[in-house]
């Protein structure tokens, strides 16, 4: 497309508010538009904006489209994709940035086909060729055990950003910015689709992607009654328990516990595998830890080369000692 | 009359292959396939052939298998038949390179649908675990302006209707979608059923349809490729692991303890 200008972010909000999510996109987008001495604006989709947009403007949006319809007041992604697809015809950016969250997962490709140009999937990083305005991404392929470095040759050009690759910028409320309202026409005949029920299913007590700490088992469990002792240490310190994707394949712990590449990527302080591999897939979801502890009897396991301490040892010895020791330390 | 369901599966490297096997060409920008390694079906593909087969055991349907590439493993590429899948179509053409493009896999996909004279419901996998770029099925329900329900744990056709379980951060949802729909599936659907013997003997009788690239309709000027890769790499890891080692297990646990209070992580 000619005269395509600016870096635009898709932003989900969530209760009353911006995601953090979306503060993450205005980060990488804040470079991005620096380069290019362009705008950095956002996008929002919904039928209550006015937080969201204040807040967007706080977090380094020069520019708020506010995509107010009473129909986008609920997450329906043929509704959303309209919505977007509109959107970005009508602001003709040169860059698209879309978080890879549950939503964006589906909304980016879909985006990206209806606009009839290229998405640089699931990214960590992305940089501006000055020189050609030529977005450069890298992400993880082959299961995480390469990084590939693409770019896409259509305008705009499309990214999706896993979530949590880049830190949210501050929110500053000094910043000033301007809101516009994007009107949308949409028919609830556009969905296809439609929830008739929704079940939860979530372990209680912290959330998995919030948690300071999990403590995460795996194959090597042999079953599931062993992750009540991960349970127990993961209570003693705040945490949250998770799961290698081959626990939840053997059904011993329901798929919101899977952390990986196609499971929850989290980010705590300390991370604690208990009988898991290390397989580059599973690593995807957990690369944001900022400590990582194995626990695991094969020395030569691909774990120890992530870990920052190791034990090599059999579980069912290692663990026990641990949470004592740990509710020791806890206590005192 | 009975249910058309095509699978969309694609042949990959065996994932499961040792990381020393693994080997990156850096002036052809690819991942070299390991000698003596046969590739797969795509695992999450399996997962997608056996909810095909989940449908067909419940009601009257047939279940095409489609996949495209340069050359294919004829013995991995049937063990969708050999699982129950009625038949198979393979889009072989040197064209047709597996490249991290995913504009072009879904054109040729699409194109393929069509010749087929569409299906009630398509299935894929979520993601292929070469480029992972889980963006062909998603692509393929656009162009065809089909319905798309992504991340299903259970798929099932009610009334007219595909009824899919996808999978959500806390749980699950019951979505509905009219037909013809378009449905990723994940490892949450369970571990695809085993080839019998009399599904082996039946697949090995079986011969798949091939078309190349005259054969199939397909428009020019969507054929361009709108990502390009520049770069593939192995990562380096720079993290030194401390390994913990006490009299026994239990004393390393016990001390594993007290060097997280040391370093202030606990």
């Amino acid at each position: 497309m000619a005269d395509a200008a600016g870096v635009l972010v898709i932003g989900q909000t969530s209760g009353d508010g911006l995601d953090s999510t979306a503060a993450e996109l205005l980060a990488a987008g804040r470079n991005l538009a620096a380069a290019l001495g362009e705008e950095l604006s956002i996008g929002l989709l919904g039928d209550t904006l006015e937080g969201p947009a204040q807040q967007a403007i706080a977090h380094g949006a020069e520019r708020v489209f506010a995509v107010n319809h009473p129909l986008l007041g609920q997450y329906q992604p043929d509704l959303y994709v309209a919505a977007m697809d509109a959107l970005c015809r009508e602001v003709n950016p040169r860059v698209v940035l879309v978080s890879r969250t549950p939503e964006g997962r589906e909304l980016a490709p879909r985006l990206a086909f209806r606009l009839g140009v290229g998405l640089a999937q699931d990214c960590l990083e992305v940089s501006m060729d000055e020189s050609s305005g030529t977005l450069l991404a890298n992400r993880p392929v082959y299961g995480g055990n390469a990084v590939a470095v693409v770019s896409c040759e259509r305008t705009p050009q499309i990214a999706a950003i896993r979530p949590k690759a880049y830190e949210p910028t501050e929110a500053d409320g000094s910043r000033q910015g301007q809101v516009v309202s994007f009107p949308v026409e949409l028919d609830s005949s556009q969905a296809r689709t439609r929830v008739v029920e929704t079940v939860k299913e979530e372990s209680e007590g912290v959330k998995l992607e919030e948690a300071r700490v999990v403590v995460s088992g795996g194959r090597g469990l042999g079953g599931p009654e062993p992750f009540s002792g991960l349970e127990e240490l993961a209570k003693i310190l705040g945490g949250a328990v998770g799961a290698s994707r081959a626990a939840v394949d053997s059904g011993w712990v329901p798929p919101s516990y899977q952390v990986g590449l196609t499971g929850k990527a989290i980010t705590p302080d300390l991370y604690i595998t208990v009988a898991i591999s290390g397989a580059s897939q599973h690593m995807a979801g957990c690369s944001g830890a900022k400590c990582i502890v194995a626990i695991n009897k094969d020395a030569d396991a691909n774990i120890f080369k992530d870990a920052r301490y190791g034990v090599v040892g059999d579980w069912e010895t290692v663990l026990p000692a641990l949470t004592e020791a740990v509710r020791e330390l806890m206590d005192s | 009359m009975a249910l058309k369901i095509a699978v969309l599966a694609k042949q990959v490297l065996d994932p499961e292959m040792p990381m020393a096997a693994f080997r990156i060409d850096d002036n052809a920008k690819r991942v070299v396939p390991p000698a003596n390694i046969p590739p797969v079906v795509n695992g999450f593909d399996e997962n997608a052939v056996e909810a095909a087969l989940q449908i067909k055991d419940s009601q009257e349907a047939t279940v095409t298998v489609i996949s495209t590439g340069t050359e294919f493993a004829l013995d991995v590429m049937k063990k969708p038949l050999s699982m129950g899948a009625d038949e198979l179509v393979l889009l072989q053409d040197d064209a047709f390179e597996n490249t991290i493009d995913s504009f072009q896999t879904a054109q040729l996909l699409a194109a393929a649908i069509r010749k087929l004279e569409g299906f009630d419901l398509i299935i894929c996998g979520r993601q292929a675990s070469d480029w992972d770029n889980a963006q062909v099925p998603l692509g393929v329900a656009e162009i065809l302006g089909v319905s798309c329900v992504s991340l299903g744990k259970k798929v099932d056709v009610v009334e007219g209707k595909a009824v899919v379980e996808r999978i959500v951060p806390d749980g699950f949802e019951v979505v509905e979608a009219a037909l013809p729909a378009l449905v990723t599936v994940s490892n949450e659907l369970g571990q695809p059923r085993y080839p019998t013997l009399r599904g082996i003997m039946a697949a090995t009788r079986k011969r798949p349809t091939v078309w190349s690239k005259a054969d199939l309709d397909l428009d020019e000027s969507e054929s361009e490729a709108r990502v390009t890769l520049r770069q593939l790499f192995i990562p380096i890891s720079d993290q030194e692991c401390e390994i913990i080692e006490g009299d026994d297990a239990a004393d390393s646990g016990r001390l594993l303890a007290l060097k997280l209070r040391e370093a202030k992580i606990i």
